[in-house]
């Protein structure tokens, strides 16, 4: 590819602080709403909420410009935005014949370090704030997308994968000069 | 080298932030908010008149007197400064001024997007930031 992707350096924080206080976020989630499903919806908003602002951040740190289609935002997403706040590159793959959806693969996932599913909660998706985080951001940059986790290592599946794909391009929402 | 004012611009084009720095007369709040929308649609038109497709809109205006430049980011927010006419490297201020913004006010969990910026601890750092600017030094970035 003839960008080349530079990632900045950002400041760290312990990986276990990390892991530990998303975990408890989610656990009183579950205790508040009692419901998986219910958790699944809010851990996306809350992402949603996080992704609308960390757009800004991530633009503002890496400078990127704009991507010619939805291969280089993916790439992209994957080798600079995975990279740069959590520090994982998930693989970009799974594209259909349109190219307007793909898969991102995680080999590994820092959210669920020490984690282990208990059967009461197999419809829970527990990284379902990154499907939220991606959605927000996205959006913000006029692309309109619809974000899952088809598979998860935590619920007995054999890989952790999300499926993203893109419904449109929000043109009218694109300010002058960016359409 | 001196930089007259510092403001910000919401996608729809409302002025969210706006100040004159050290000596220059405060401007009223009325004349501000009509300098600001009066900014973005000169942008939305200039960047529609222009010959050349996909053209951005005005980056720099410049007068005897003073001169304006802007930054528009991917997401539609601006940034726009003003500045005496031999003002050089505002580009660098500019994007500082946009990474102050996704630290100091983006990551604020009380500050709604969209709305005025009312985060002391943004002024703060920009204000930190003009002098480090004013007294010469190269910008170095935080990250």
């Amino acid at each position: 590819m003839s960008r080349q992707l530079r990632v900045p350096d950002v400041k760290r924080i312990n990986s276990e602080l990390f892991t530990l206080t998303y975990g408890s976020l989610v656990a009183q989630l579950i205790k508040d709403f009692e419901d998986d499903e219910e958790v699944n919806k809010q851990l996306e908003k809350m992402g949603y909420n996080i992704g609308i602002r960390l757009i800004e951040e991530f633009l503002a740190r890496t400078n990127t410009g704009k991507c010619q289609d939805l291969k280089e935002t993916a790439e992209v997403i994957s080798k600079v935005g995975f990279k740069m706040f959590l520090g994982i590159t998930p693989t970009v793959t799974g594209w259909d014949a349109e190219g307007r959806e793909f898969s991102l693969m995680f080999d590994e996932n820092p959210l669920t370090e020490f984690v282990e599913l208990p059967e009461s909660h197999k419809q829970l998706r527990y990284s379902n704030i990154l499907c939220g985080v991606l959605r927000g951001a996205l959006q913000m940059i006029h692309m309109k997308v619809e974000t899952e986790f088809v598979r998860d290592t935590l619920r007995g599946d054999d890989a952790t994968e999300m499926r993203i794909r893109l419904l449109e391009i929000l043109q009218d929402q694109a300010p002058p000069g960016e359409d | 080298m001196v930089v007259f004012g510092v403001y910000v611009i919401n996608k729809a084009g409302g002025l969210i932030y706006g100040q004159e720095l050290g000596a220059t007369p405060k401007l009223r709040a009325n004349d501000r908010l009509t300098l600001a929308s009066m900014f973005h649609s000169l942008y939305a038109i200039t960047s529609n008149l222009s010959p050349q497709v996909q053209s951005s809109g005005i980056e720099v205006i410049e007068t005897d007197t003073f001169k304006i430049q802007c930054k528009q980011t991917l997401t539609g927010t601006k940034f726009f400064v003003m500045s005496d006419p031999a003002h050089t490297g505002l580009d660098a201020l500019l994007r500082r001024l946009y990474e102050l913004y996704s630290d100091y006010v983006l990551k604020n969990p009380f500050y709604t997007p969209e709305m005025p910026i009312r985060c002391e601890l943004f002024d703060i750092n920009l204000a930190r930031l003009m002098e480090q600017y004013e007294s010469g030094r190269a910008l170095t970035a935080t990250f």
